[in-house]
């Protein structure tokens, strides 16, 4: 089903600074096949959440006119090494995925 | 933490309760869905439908947002956006591109520790202006910057 996720973690001055990669075609439903005329249904993540060590850090909501394979960066003050991260999804589907890592 | 969405978050837990919301017209019924995907600020067609659909029709002009984007952008298919706020206790930001047929592109909440920071890549159909929405302290501001999408790829 659903291709796995890239996560880069770093820590800089106390704050955990991640970089996610989501593999997703983010089909925006405007794009029309040239040979039907038909428009590809779209296909786009709605949901990802963030969480280090189960609690919430960034909970967001996208919109179809985030690039495919969205990369997400942000930062999370007093993380600290060997934290886990989790990272989950969700697109107007209903398809999930959901990776772990580890802040290093 | 936005409070509305706190409450949303109760409610759906006690679907009693939510009912209850609902039939003392707290709640419009759009908005209840919310708590998901904001359905109706990302089908909105117009940006200030989308500003209205977020609650930040209001919003004060800031400097204290910094948002990097290239001023050409080649390829409007991937636009990389970073926005820093400097503004303290930022606890949400929201990306919109005013001619994009739905112009709000992310609402992303930033809770426990999260800066206000984020950094993404965004498609945009024609040269336009990207307005970035930031809620500190229950209030919200917003930055505006010029992105050209240059049609034929030659970078002008």
């Amino acid at each position: 089903m659903a291709d796995p996720m890239k996560i880069r973690t770093k820590l800089v001055d106390g704050s955990a600074h991640i970089v996610v990669l989501m593999i997703h075609p983010m089909e925006t439903g405007q794009r029309k096949d040239p040979r039907s005329g038909q428009a590809y249904p779209a296909h786009f993540i709605q949901n990802v959440t963030a969480t280090v060590n189960d609690k919430p850090v960034l909970v967001a909501q996208l919109g179809p006119a985030i690039s495919k394979n969205p990369l997400f960066g942000f930062r999370v003050k007093g993380a600290k090494a060997g934290d886990k991260l989790a990272i989950s999804w969700e697109d107007n589907k209903g398809e999930q995925a959901r990776a772990e890592a580890t802040i290093a | 933490m936005n409070h509305l969405r706190r409450l949303i978050l109760k409610g759906g837990g006690a679907g009693g309760a939510l009912a209850c919301a609902l039939a003392a017209g707290l709640l419009r019924p759009s908005t209840a869905s919310a708590a998901e995907w904001n359905k109706t600020a990302f089908e909105a067609k117009a940006i200030a439908d989308a500003l209205k659909n977020i609650a930040a029709s209001g919003a004060a002009d800031s400097a204290e947002i910094l948002i990097k984007a290239p001023d050409i952008a080649e390829n409007g298919a991937v636009v990389p956006i970073e926005v820093t706020s400097r503004i303290a206790g930022a606890e949400s930001i929201a990306l919109l591109v005013e001619k994009n047929p739905f112009p709000l592109l992310a609402y992303i909440d930033l809770v426990n520790g999260a800066e206000g920071y984020i950094n993404t890549r965004f498609k945009m159909g024609q040269t336009s202006v990207v307005k970035v929405v930031v809620k500190a302290g229950g209030k919200h501001y917003i930055a505006s910057r010029e992105v050209k999408v240059t049609i034929g790829g030659c970078g002008g």
